[in-house]
């Protein structure tokens, strides 16, 4: 039972409750299809407080609770105003249980949302925690894998581009480990997989570290692609080589099995060229439009 | 009477038997021995031959007591050692040290971004990931720490 639960990483959610959640993400699809306002969560509050930017996420959660029928405080620059004045995290969420009935927070330090959960007597939502965790973009990355190729067991996921910074696919990496894949992680060596979080997969997890671009494509059903930042590079010149053999073209696209995804936790910048776009196999669009009802099932399983 | 027994009897204090060999100064750091102007007199074994571990280091205090979190600290450090209680000449009281399942306001995490490094009403926190090689996780950050980063922020 997720009810009153708060989810700071996706370890706190269970097989079973994953499946619950991707159910209950399909008729909240269904809903939102037919345009049929919900009203299952009048009354209720939901604090956000990003310390961090975000467009997607923040709107995402807003947009989720405004649909279930409740409605959304939060504080437009919470690094500007509560930080500033030296208040701590603890007293901040301390201060918000009491204006709402389900917290979500994103903070640049790894553990914050964790530590709003124990000082919180309402829910906590974790929306990314530095270079931690983001659990709902885990759990709509599953779904979408769920729900575009009817299952996760037996697939093999290939993620391409910033291993190392990337919160999402550590994330995704170990609930991963849950199911029977096969992993590929393809990066620049400046850019690999932390230690950290490889010494975390279980001995017996299939995943290959160093992974050729080619031989992996023919046999990945997900490409998974992630931002590469500039700021990562010293030298512009190195940015431009990256970019240069990471990037996803209609070429890449042709190497790939037919039935196969190509996902991008987005914003894209040079990583996927838009003539991809088209392409049946682009699922990146797909997979950001089910943040949204992955966001309203859990929602409302907590609050409901 | 047995042969490591080499330095003179305490008459009440505290023996820490069966350090690994070499680890006795870093036991001896996190007790604070040489910082408080203190009226306990210290006797370190270094490398000394033992039936059990072939060679190990030894402490004596003199008129001094553990507390839970400095025998929890010497868990990580030494995980084998003996603690011996001395009452008098004679040993009252021993027990072998435990590594805590939790590990609670004893180790610095090692992740400088953690939440638990900043102002934050907490004490760090950790669950035993592995005893043998020592492996711990950071219950905020999720960071595993090995020994010897461990050793380091003690
Ligand atoms: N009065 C004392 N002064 C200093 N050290 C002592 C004194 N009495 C005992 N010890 C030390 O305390 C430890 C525990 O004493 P005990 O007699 O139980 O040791 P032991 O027979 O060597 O057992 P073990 O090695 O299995 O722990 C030993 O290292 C012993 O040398
Ligand atoms: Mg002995
Ligand atoms: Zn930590």
């Amino acid at each position: 039972m997720l009810k009153n639960r708060s989810i700071v990483s996706i370890d706190d959610v269970s097989q079973s409750e994953l499946e619950d959640i991707f159910k209950k993400a399909d008729e909240m699809s269904e809903h939102l299809k037919q345009g049929k306002p919900l009203k299952i969560l009048d009354g209720k509050i939901m604090a956000t407080f990003f310390y961090e930017p975000s467009t997607r996420t923040r709107l995402s959660f807003e947009s989720s609770m405004n649909r279930l029928g409740g409605s959304v405080i939060s504080v437009s620059e919470a690094k500007s105003s509560s930080v500033a004045k030296g208040e701590t995290l603890a007293d901040t969420v301390r201060m918000a249980e009491g204006y709402s009935d389900i917290i979500v927070i994103r903070h640049p330090m790894e553990g914050a949302a964790k530590l709003a959960a124990r000082f919180s007597s309402k829910p906590i939502i974790n929306a990314g925690d530095g270079s931690g965790q983001h659990p709902t973009q885990t759990i709509m990355d599953l779904y979408t894998i769920r729900k575009e190729l009817g299952g996760i067991n037996g697939k093999t996921i290939t993620m391409v581009g910033d291993l190392r910074y990337g919160r999402t696919v550590h994330s995704l990496l170990l609930a991963l480990t849950n199911y029977d894949v096969k992993v590929n992680l393809i990066s620049p060596e400046i850019l690999k997989i932390p230690d950290h979080i490889i010494s975390r997969l279980p001995k017996d997890f299939n995943v290959n570290v160093s992974a050729d671009f080619d031989n992996a494509l023919e046999e990945t059903d997900v490409l998974y692609v992630t931002r590469i930042q500039k700021e990562r590079f010293t030298d512009q010149n190195e940015y431009l080589s990256v970019i240069g053999s990471y990037s996803i073209t209609p070429e890449t696209v042709e190497k790939m099995k037919e039935k196969s995804i190509i996902m991008h936790p987005l914003p894209r910048i040079d990583e996927i060229s838009p003539d991809v776009d088209t392409s049946p196999n682009a699922a990146y669009f797909r997979q950001a439009s089910n943040g949204v009802p992955v966001r309203m099932a859990l929602i409302s399983m907590i609050l409901g | 009477m047995e042969q490591t027994l080499k330095i003179s009897k305490i008459k009440d204090g505290t023996v820490i038997d069966h350090i690994a060999a070499g680890k006795a100064l870093k036991v001896l750091s996190i007790l604070k021995i040489d910082e408080k102007s203190n009226n306990y007199s210290v006797s370190i074994g270094i490398r000394v031959p033992s039936s059990k571990m072939s060679y190990k280091d030894v402490i004596k205090i003199e008129n001094r007591n553990l507390e839970k979190f400095e025998v929890d600290k010497i868990s990580l450090i030494a995980p084998d050692a003996s603690i011996s209680i001395v009452k008098d000449y004679e040993v009252t009281q021993k027990y072998t040290v435990e590594l805590p399942a939790r590990i609670v306001g004893i180790v610095k995490c090692h992740n400088a971004n953690c939440i638990t490094n900043v102002k934050e009403p907490v004490s760090s926190e950790f669950t035993l990931v592995s005893k043998k090689p020592l492996v711990i996780r950071c219950n905020f950050c999720e960071r595993n720490m090995s020994e010897r980063e461990i050793l380091g922020s003690l």
